[in-house]
Parts: C-alpha cells; sequence; structure tokens
C-alpha cells in the first residue's frame, strides 16, 4: 500500500490522457498519469521496428490536433513540428493519375484534365463543405448537450446549437441533413461525374468505420477533411517530425513541465471504488494509488467492463456499453525500403512522393473491399492510403532508405477462422501485390514488413477489437450518444470516475479535445 | 536589366511559378514551389540550400586594414582572431546605423566586410590616409547559404575536408568536391546554418555537389520568401525593412541608433575612436528613447476579429512588410515594420518599434490589422527577441 496521494489519476498515456493530464497539472491539480507500455503515445507512438527505421506505427499523421490545445500548452516549445503534407495523387488502373496539389489552380487545371465540369464543381462543393464544417466545428469544443435532460446547463446548451443551426439558413441546413443522412457515394454523385475523385474523396468517409462509400452515414465523415482546412490558416494537418509519437512526447513534455508525473510499464488493474466514489487505482503490480478522480482515457469497454465492475454502474450504461460497436476494419502495413518506389503513371522521384498515394480508382473498386469485409475476409484489392514519411522528414530512416506507411481498410477483426500468423501474412501480401499494380518496383525495394491486423492492434495497444476510434464514428454513437446517451459528458456514474478519449465526444483523430473538454469538466466541478 | 546571380542557371528552372523578385538590383526567387510552405519547414526540419549572392562583399588587405574597420563598425576588431567572424551594424558621426553585416578576418590583415547595401564609397572615405586596399568582390563571389538542423551533415558528406568542428561565428577555407570555398559558420536564419563564398566562375560546381550530397538528406532550394520568415523567427533585422541607413532617410526621424534596434550588444564601451562613439555613449547614458522588439499578435484576439465576418481566421504564408501602428491605452506608441505567420512557432509573429517604456517584454498592447476590408485592432504582447534560438544554432 502507497500512502501515495494526488488529485488526479489518468489511465493511459495515449495523447487524450496526456492532454488530460497536462490540463488538469497546469491548473495546479497533482496529477499522475498511469501507462501500461513502456512508452505514451498509445496509438500515437513512433519505434524502431527496424535498426534505423522510425516508424509510426499505427496513428500517422496528424489533422484535427486542436489549435486551442497546441496555444495553450505551448507544444511547439515542447517538440511539436508539423511538417506540410502538401499532395495526393491517386493511380488509375488506366495507368494515368489522378492529382491533387498544394496550389488550388494547379489542382483544378489537373482535375480539368479529367473532367472540366467536376473541375467548376469542386470549388463550389469546397464552399458549401466550408460552411458545412464551420456550422459543425463549434460541436468539436462543447461538452454535449443531453436533448433528454431539463438542466438549465443542458437546456442552455440545446438552445445555443439551435439558433446556432438555426443561423445557417434553410439551403445550408437541408445540405447538413444529407450530409448527416446520405452514403458519401451518393453524396458524391450529386456534384461529381469522374469516378476516381469521387472514389478518393469518398476514402475520407470509410477510415476505421465498417460502412463501405455506398453506406448510408458515411457522408458525414467527408466533413473531418474540410475542417482541417478551416484550420488551414494554423497549418496543423500534416507530417509531424520524428512520427506521431513526437507529438505523445511533446504533449508528455508539456504535462511534465506543468507538474504531472507519468509512469509507464504501470498497467492499471482495476480502479478502486468504495462508496460509489472512485478512490484511486490498483496497479497490476499490486500498487494502490489514491486520488480523487480517476479518469479513463481507455476506450469505453476498457473503462466500464473492466476497470469497474458492472455491479457498480446502471443497466443502461451496461446495456449500452454491450451494444456499442468497435469493429475494427483497419490494418497497417509498415515497410523499410532500400530506395523509393517508382509510380508507372509518375516515374521516378519527384513531389508526389512528398505527398500522400491513395489507392482508390474507382468507388466500384472501394465497394468491393467492403464487400470481401462484409463477409468476413479481408480486402484482397484494398483502399491503402500511403506516405512516405522519411521524403518529409529525413531522420526517419538512414540517408537514401525510406520508410512507407500504408493504412489499409478493410481487414475485419471478426476474420472468418479468426486471425493467424498465416492470414497476417496473407493480408501482407495482398496489400505489396496490390501496390505492386501501380509500383511495379516496390518487392524489390522492401528490407523489412511489419503486417498488423486488428487483432495485433489490439493486443499492443488494448483498443477494443483494434478500432483505432475507440469505437465506430458512426452516427448513432456521436454527439450526445458517444460512447452512450446520458453519460457523454465525461462524468460516469461512478463519483469521482471520469472517462476521455476517442470513445468520447468528439471522437478520434490525433485531436486532443476530449482530453481537453474532460479537464475542463473535472475543474469546473471542483474550483 | 537587373542582374543575375551566379547561380542562375541552376535555380531559374527551379522556380515553377516564376515568381522572381528585386534584391539589390538582383532578379532573386521569391520562391521555387508556388507556396514557400515546404520551402520554410526545410529550414528548421531539413536542409534549405538559399542563394544570398546579392549581399555586398568587400576584401580589405594590407596593414591598416584592420583600423580602417575598427574605425568603421561598433564592435572593437582588435579583438577579432584569425577565423572569426563578427555581426556588427557601423553609423555615421551622430550614432545612426548606416548599415549592418558580417567581419570576417580571413588572413592576419586580410578581411571581409559583408553589407546589404553597397559599402565602397564609405570604405574609401573612411580609409583616407590608411594603407589599406579595397576590392569589391560583390560580382566575382556567389555565396549560397546552408541553412537547417542538417546543414552540418549535408556539408560533411559534401566537403574535401573536415569542417564538422567549426564553432558558431568562426570561418575556414575548404573545398567541395574540388571546389574552393571559404565557409562561415553564420546565416540569416537563426538556425544550424553555414554560408559557402565561391567563385562566381566555379558557382555552379558547388551548386551541383550540395545538392547531390544534400539528395538523401532532404536538401531544399528555398527562396527570399521562406528566408524572410526564418529570419523574423529569428528576430534579425533587415535593411530597407525594419530600418532605413543614415544613409538614405530623408528625414531626422527615420534615422535609428545600434540601441533603438537591438544591437546595442554589438557597440563596444571599450574600445577606441569610431563613427559615432560620442553620440552612443551619450544615447547609452540616458537610455535610448526607442526599442527594436518582438511583438506576439493574440491569435484569440485576431480569431475573434474574423469571426465577427463569419470568417475563420486568415493569415498569408508570406512575411508582410508594411507598417503597422501600434498603440498602448489607445495612444499609439511604435509601429510594427515585419511579421509573419510562423508555421514553426504556431504564433502571429511582428517586430516593431516601440517607445520607452513600451517595449518592456509582456507589455500589453494594440496592433492594427485589416480583417476584411476594415482596421481593427488585435490584442499583442512584448516578447523578447529572438522568437526562436534552438540549441543547435551553436553546438
Amino acid at each position: 500500500m502507497s500512502a501515495r496521494r494526488y488529485d488526479a489519476i489518468v489511465i493511459g498515456g495515449g495523447h487524450n490522457g496526456l492532454v488530460a493530464a497536462a490540463y488538469l497539472a497546469r491548473a495546479g491539480r497533482r496529477t499522475l498519469v498511469l501507462e501500461k507500455r513502456e512508452r505514451v503515445g498509445g496509438a500515437a507512438v513512433t519505434e524502431e521496428i527496424f535498426p534505423g527505421f522510425k516508424f509510426s506505427v499505427f496513428s500517422y499523421v496528424v489533422s484535427l490536433l486542436r489549435p486551442e490545445i497546441i496555444r495553450d500548452l505551448d507544444l511547439p516549445r515542447h517538440g511539436l513540428q508539423i511538417l506540410p503534407l502538401e499532395s495526393t495523387i491517386t493511380p488509375l488502373e488506366n495507368g494515368d493519375y489522378l492529382g491533387s496539389w498544394a496550389d488550388p489552380d494547379e489542382t483544378r487545371r489537373e482535375l480539368c484534365r479529367h473532367s472540366p465540369r467536376d473541375a467548376d464543381a469542386a470549388a463550389v462543393f469546397g464552399r458549401l463543405m466550408h460552411h458545412m464544417a464551420m456550422a459543425v466545428r463549434p460541436i468539436l469544443g462543447m461538452v454535449p448537450p443531453d436533448p433528454g435532460s431539463l438542466s438549465p446547463r443542458d437546456l442552455k446548451g440545446l438552445i445555443e446549437l439551435g439558433g446556432h443551426f438555426r443561423a445557417l439558413g434553410a439551403e445550408k441546413f437541408h445540405a447538413l441533413h444529407k450530409l448527416m443522412t446520405m452514403s458519401s457515394a451518393d453524396y458524391l454523385d450529386e456534384w461529381f461525374e469522374f469516378d476516381p475523385l469521387k472514389a478518393t474523396k469518398s476514402a475520407s468517409g470509410i477510415i476505421g468505420t465498417f460502412l463501405g462509400p455506398r453506406s448510408p452515414g458515411s457522408a458525414y465523415v467527408l466533413l473531418h477533411h474540410y475542417m482541417g482546412e478551416i484550420d488551414g490558416a494554423f497549418r496543423a494537418w500534416g507530417f509531424q517530425k520524428g512520427g506521431t509519437g513526437a507529438i505523445s512526447e511533446s504533449l508528455a513534455s508539456a504535462a511534465r513541465s506543468h507538474g504531472a508525473e507519468i509512469r509507464v510499464g504501470a498497467g492499471v488493474e482495476r480502479v478502486i471504488v468504495r462508496g460509489g466514489r472512485a478512490r484511486g487505482v490498483a496497479l497490476a503490480s499490486g500498487e494502490e494509488l489514491h486520488a480523487d478522480h480517476v479518469i479513463s482515457g481507455l476506450d469505453p469497454r476498457q473503462t466500464f467492463t473492466r476497470l469497474v465492475q458492472p455491479a457498480e454502474l446502471p443497466d443502461d450504461l451496461n446495456r449500452g456499453i454491450a451494444r456499442y460497436k468497435f469493429r475494427g476494419s483497419s490494418g497497417k502495413v509498415n515497410l523499410a525500403l532500400a530506395g523509393l518506389p517508382d509510380f508507372t503513371c509518375l516515374p521516378g522521384n519527384g513531389p508526389h512522393l512528398r505527398g500522400a498515394v491513395s489507392i482508390s480508382p474507382s468507388l466500384e473498386y472501394l465497394e468491393r473491399a467492403y464487400d470481401d469485409a462484409k463477409y468476413g475476409e479481408f480486402s484482397r484489392h484494398p483502399y491503402m492510403d500511403i506516405v512516405i514519411p522519411s521524403m518529409i522528414d529525413p531522420g526517419m530512416a538512414p540517408p537514401g532508405k525510406h520508410v512507407m506507411s500504408i493504412f489499409v481498410q478493410y481487414a475485419p477483426y471478426a476474420l472468418n477462422g479468426g486471425w493467424s500468423d498465416a492470414k497476417r501474412d496473407a493480408f501482407g501480401d495482398a496489400v505489396v501485390k496490390t501496390l505492386a499494380r501501380y509500383a511495379p518496383n516496390i518487392e524489390s525495394l522492401i528490407l523489412h514488413r511489419q503486417v498488423l491486423t486488428p487483432h495485433d492492434i489490439e493486443r499492443i495497444t488494448g483498443l477494443s477489437e483494434g478500432n483505432i476510434f475507440q469505437g465506430e464514428l458512426a452516427l448513432q454513437q456521436l454527439f450526445f450518444l458517444r460512447p452512450v446517451p446520458r453519460w457523454a459528458k465525461y462524468r460516469t456514474p461512478i463519483h469521482g470516475y471520469w472517462q476521455c478519449g476517442a470513445g468520447t465526444h468528439p471522437g478520434g483523430g490525433i485531436m486532443g479535445a476530449s482530453g481537453r473538454l474532460a479537464a475542463l469538466e473535472i475543474l469546473r466541478g471542483t474550483p | 536589366m537587373l542582374k543575375t546571380s551566379p547561380f542562375h542557371a541552376r535555380t531559374a528552372p527551379l522556380v515553377r511559378a516564376q515568381t522572381w523578385r528585386r534584391w539589390a538590383g538582383y532578379q532573386m526567387a521569391s520562391a521555387y514551389d508556388p507556396h514557400p510552405d515546404r520551402e520554410v519547414a526545410a529550414i528548421r526540419n531539413a536542409a534549405a540550400l538559399i542563394d544570398v549572392s546579392p549581399l555586398y562583399k568587400y576584401r580589405l588587405a594590407g596593414r591598416d586594414a584592420a583600423r580602417l574597420i575598427d574605425r568603421m563598425i561598433t564592435r572593437d576588431v582588435t579583438k577579432l582572431k584569425i577565423g572569426q567572424v563578427y555581426y556588427t551594424p557601423w553609423c555615421d558621426a551622430h550614432g545612426k546605423v548606416i548599415d549592418d553585416g558580417t567581419v570576417t578576418r580571413l588572413e592576419e590583415r586580410v578581411y571581409r566586410l559583408t553589407s546589404a547595401d553597397s559599402s565602397l564609397r564609405w570604405l574609401q572615405m573612411n580609409a583616407f590616409g590608411l594603407e589599406v586596399e579595397i576590392e569589391d568582390h560583390s560580382e566575382r563571389v556567389g555565396t549560397l547559404a546552408l541553412q537547417g538542423p542538417l546543414a552540418r551533415a549535408v556539408l560533411t558528406a559534401a566537403a574535401d575536408t573536415d569542417v564538422a568542428s567549426l564553432p558558431y561565428f568562426r570561418a575556414c577555407q575548404t573545398s567541395v568536391r574540388g571546389v574552393p570555398v571559404a565557409l562561415s559558420r553564420t546565416g540569416y536564419t537563426g538556425d544550424l546554418g553555414y554560408e559557402l563564398w565561391v567563385e562566381s566562375a566555379r558557382a555552379l560546381e558547388l551548386w551541383d555537389a550540395l545538392v547531390a550530397a544534400g539528395a538523401s538528406y532532404g536538401l531544399s532550394p528555398a527562396g527570399v520568401w521562406a528566408l524572410d520568415i526564418a529570419r523574423i523567427e529569428a528576430g534579425l533585422i533587415m535593411l530597407d525593412v525594419d530600418y532605413y541607413s543614415a544613409h538614405h532617410a530623408l528625414i531626422e526621424a527615420r534615422k535609428s541608433s545600434p540601441l533603438e534596434i537591438n544591437l546595442g550588444w554589438a557597440v563596444s564601451a571599450t574600445k577606441g575612436p569610431f563613427n559615432g562613439r560620442a553620440a552612443l555613449r551619450a544615447e547609452r547614458s540616458r537610455g535610448a528613447t526607442w526599442g527594436f522588439v518582438g511583438l506576439e499578435i493574440d491569435w484569440r484576439s485576431f480569431e475573434r476579429l474574423h469571426a465577427a465576418h463569419g470568417l475563420p481566421p486568415h493569415v498569408p504564408n508570406v512575411a508582410w512588410r508594411a507598417s503597422a501602428p501600434v498603440y498602448a491605452d489607445g495612444v499609439q506608441v511604435g509601429y510594427a515594420t515585419s511579421g509573419c505567420w510562423s508555421p514553426l512557432l504556431k504564433r502571429l509573429l511582428a517586430l516593431a518599434h516601440l517607445r520607452a517604456p513600451y517595449f518592456r517584454p509582456g507589455t500589453p498592447l494594440e496592433i492594427e490589422v485589416t480583417v476584411e476590408h476594415r482596421r481593427e485592432r488585435a490584442l499583442a504582447a512584448v516578447h523578447a527577441l529572438p522568437f526562436y534560438d534552438p540549441e543547435r544554432k551553436k553546438s
């Protein structure tokens, strides 16, 4: 038994846990972060998997890290340095490509090559999406009001939200409603004709979900991209120097600078609850640590079924958590390369290798990739989002060598017959073989290959079912429904026990918003 | 006709959007890409190659070379060792700054002086009665700045001799793949970096050698737009942008003393006679009436001004060089002369001249900004310069 006493203990040193800890420590609270792995970061870690080659093992780009967090915690001073990731190319099956570049005029001319009509439509579409994103953006910084509640604070929040949406005007409100309910394919069909363009745009709507581009509800995720653009002035979209682990390190450094303690290799066994109140945590080692507040940054299943006893919780919450969908659907392949891939559509070295390469040649291609997953198989020809971090940050690989990060969709957690070493290899082979259709020299360059299935993601990070967003970003489990109705305000039914992380509002990505909002809620109640 | 730099044959094909600018009578690249974001990132993340050939360069040699320089500059050149570099301003007889630049002691009695503006006449006037040979090398020598955290790695890979141990503000002679180069650990970015001085005739060979060696280190050519953002982050002042030369200022109010432009540290209190000594001593004892400092513009305030129009905040991706009034309690107390959004620090920065006592760090002020065609005032606070000062600069 330890006599150490803290104001707050954060379970899990993922980026949201670190943000929460930094805000609590900044407000003068004695704060401790407990991370079970030997490094902080959760799914935002950089590891040298192969000697001399560094990988953002899981999460690999930054898009929605909240500007207020960057400012409040002075993250640039602690090592945050986001490098521009300026372009995306989509290699096409006919040997051509579709490019999107840093310069909007250049992008427009490129699109014009494929469809002059779409080139015009893109500008108008961009404006509409700008308005949609502006409409939704305040929600990211808001504790969700509960429409079922009559508390003055909830009512005030709902009235503000209602006023906000009314101010949009009918046209934009209708567009927002469509965006929230349609499939991304249908939504994009209303605007564009060039199929690879629609496919590439819709791909952002399927990442991390168990949906295809033709599944209703996939359209709204398109917004995320444009929300990143609204904060574009801040240039917080891109590739972190040193990989995403360096973001976690910068958050840890900021937290420590305010006096927070961070312990790694300290897995939490359970939250100590006595008299309906959280009193502290018990570590796997048997050590007990006491605190007035315990914040779980783990996913809702861990938070409500492993760390505490369901008997401590109301039935409707238990039922809600049991129904909450994880269904990890993404995998990751990390390659150490002896040289640069040579794309048939754009041979040799060039600016396109400093940006993303999207393997999304058509909507049908993506939908078929989903079909495989729907029936329990990994996609034989998956959607892939590829970056070569060493082209942007030469420190990621030895001089002249490269690292490649391949995000892969779909790889269902519940694979027919279950995942095995052989299945993992077959999945890795499918990825490399698919890429080789567009960059034939890829196989000859591979020095080392790391393949991560949802099972591996779950095993290494603890994310249930390997879902990268701590649960699907689907409409039925967002905003005041995330993770479950009535418990979307970072509180739990256990007094002093709090939740943050991607499994709470506003969801996934290296955003930090839930960590901040949870900390502010705790501070609000305890002056 | 504008002149072209000795590296022009290599740089010109890389300027994709023909974004050129005038710089001291030369046609120089503003940026190679249509937007400078990547070039800015190269300076702080990898390595950038910047053509700074329009700088004026003079070779001063002879028995009285040191006396000439000592008479001119505000620092004590008798303490400058062979292979050492000074950054320094120089003044007129009234202690007002004419220009700023570097002095390098190349040999016992040989020095190189660099300046932003042509300095030949001033050198000759100050050399009256002295035994010193003044040669204008401005066109004979091309200059490349190799700047960024990986600059040393690139140079080590390219140079024929061991240059890795060259300390900050020191210079030496080396060769790069057979091309003789005068090397100095200097620059205008506030980062780890070097400047390489090469005979114009061999400039292209040097460019090619550095580009080849830099391929594995993310070396990127960078233009003046990127350099401008880096120098503001580093708090480095620029002639004709942040201050006027005493030789060109049309009115007295436009002249500045070194104490007024944050260069008081470079005015020796102990050295012998030099231009402006008496005026600067007097000014130091009574205290400067102006200060040159950093301003950080409050982002929330800036965001609010945009939100009032339903707009997200907008910042240009190049530095601005228009004068902006600065206020304290509604009264103008100074003006900012340049500023930028720092993609590195995620802050809005400006360099400003402020009246005493408003230049103390932390002083709350307001700065004029134009938002949606309206002149507004955003909150700002004084920040000591530099804004950014990485350890590697001197390590």
